[in-house]
């Protein structure tokens, strides 16, 4: 199983997913910079990431404080918070890039 | 204005949960501290970020929240009578010839300490800016962080983003001397009191005010001037409106700020120490907490609490150099219980 990370030059890596992992921690995990300030705690808003347009409807609805963290961050309605994305088998071939502000934090 | 130094054993630069029991380790060792912070209150990220998350992993704790965790080492560290400086940054660090340190603030405060203990976890707390190309150049001109006298944007044609309480509230107070006023969120979902949003959907029905759903993505403007902002709607349609003011609200965030100017070794924004003493590589400076790195390193208010125990052994010796440094508990010394007031 795996997610498809889109690079700023609009590269793609397709990373190893582990069922039970945050798309956070996978993308952390092969090492690309995501800063995740808080650990997970869906607190800080650096982990954001830009998903596919044809993947928003398949994911699980942000919950009140993911959506009150992305306010806070400059995020679009295709914004998620990656620690907040439970990685599992549906979410295979997941296509998303981290979002240009959470770069900028990690720049 | 005359500046009186402050004369003490240690400065803490931050007052987060680890520079709050960085106080009760050095108290046992007879340091007296002052903390400074750029935040208006103890708890560093704790306060500001999650005051109400449960935290699970402080031993001894099976369930704290951020808040609590503050109080109780406020209350830890009460007995050694630490001195705030609330809202000050630190700005210059300056060796003297005796071997202290001078310790400068933005609020043009001046510390003389013989130790310094960085705890600034992720740095200082910082307006967010949005990631819009050019922004800078805007900024303190026609781009501003905040509002400190209402009357600077009486007939502005001011834009707001954001979805928060200062977003709103701004909207709603300074509509009425603005000559257009806007406000952009990228949904239509607040996280304010309702009572302002309601007033802000009233201007809107009443036609005082636009509201757009989407994000600025371009600023259009010369030499700091803005003249107006492109606009991606949801929908990824993009348009222009006509501004001379932006007021992004995108709440706080963390950076180094002036800690990269003092000539420590920095690797990646993480000041480096080593694993006996958390000494960076000036003597007589320390970083504890979430800003240091090290072999092993784990971010953990736990690993930090560790850390400022080890740290005060060595700040010990700055700061008493002729004195015998015995380790003693706290359960058995009654030197120790004297100083915690408890004997």
């Amino acid at each position: 199983m795996q997610i498809i990370l889109v690079g700023a030059d609009s590269t793609e890596q397709r990373l190893d997913a582990v069922e039970g992992w945050r798309v956070m921690e996978i993308i952390r995990d092969h090492g690309f910079p995501i800063i995740a300030e808080c650990g997970g705690a869906c607190a800080c808003g650096t982990c954001q990431v830009e998903v596919d347009l044809e993947w928003t409807a398949k994911l699980h609805e942000p919950r009140e404080d993911e959506l009150d963290m992305l306010d806070q961050n400059y995020a679009n309605e295709w914004s998620r918070l990656s620690c907040q994305l439970i990685f599992t088998p549906e979410m295979n071939g997941l296509r998303l890039r981290i979002a240009p502000v959470a770069l900028a934090v990690a720049a | 204005m005359a500046e009186e130094v402050i004369t003490t054993d240690v400065v803490v630069i931050g007052a987060g949960p680890v520079g709050l029991f960085a106080v009760f380790e050095l108290g046992l060792l007879d340091m007296k501290v002052h903390l400074i912070d750029i935040l208006d209150r103890p708890g560093g990220q704790c306060a500001e970020l999650y005051p109400e998350k449960p935290i699970y992993d402080i031993p001894g704790l099976p369930l704290v929240t951020g808040q609590d965790l503050t109080d109780r080492l406020m209350e830890q560290a009460a007995p050694f009578n630490p001195q705030f400086h609330f809202n000050e940054q630190v700005e210059e660090v300056t060796r003297q010839a005796d071997g202290s340190w001078l310790v400068k603030t933005d609020g043009d405060l001046t510390f003389n300490a013989k130790v310094i203990v960085i705890a600034a976890g992720g740095g200082s707390f910082q307006p967010k800016r949005p990631p819009i190309p050019g922004i800078e150049e805007y900024e303190g001109k026609s781009v501003f962080y905040s509002v400190k006298k209402m009357e600077k944007f009486r007939d502005k044609k001011v834009l707001i983003s954001g979805g928060g309480d200062s977003a709103l509230d701004w909207v709603n107070n300074l509509q009425p001397i603005t000559k257009t006023m806007q406000l952009i969120h990228r949904r239509d979902g607040f996280r304010a009191a309702p009572a302002s949003v309601n007033e802000m959907k009233k201007l809107v029905a009443e036609d005082k005010m636009k509201f757009h759903l989407g994000q600025v993505t371009k600023l259009h403007g010369a030499n700091g001037q803005l003249e107006g902002v492109t606009i991606l709607d949801n929908d990824k349609n993009e348009f222009d409106v006509e501004v001379d003011t932006l007021l992004p609200f995108f709440g706080l965030t963390m950076k180094l700020g002036p800690i990269a100017n003092w000539g420590l070794n920095l690797n990646e924004n993480l000041i480096p120490v080593d694993v006996e003493k958390f000494e960076t590589s000036t003597p007589g400076i320390f970083a504890v907490g979430d800003i240091n790195t090290y072999p092993g390193k784990l971010k953990l208010i736990l690993s930090g609490f560790h850390e400022v125990a080890l740290m005060a052994q060595q700040a010990f010796r700055y700061v008493h150099p002729d004195a015998k440094l015995t380790f003693q508990y706290t359960t058995s010394s009654t030197s120790l219980q004297k100083k915690l007031g408890v004997n």
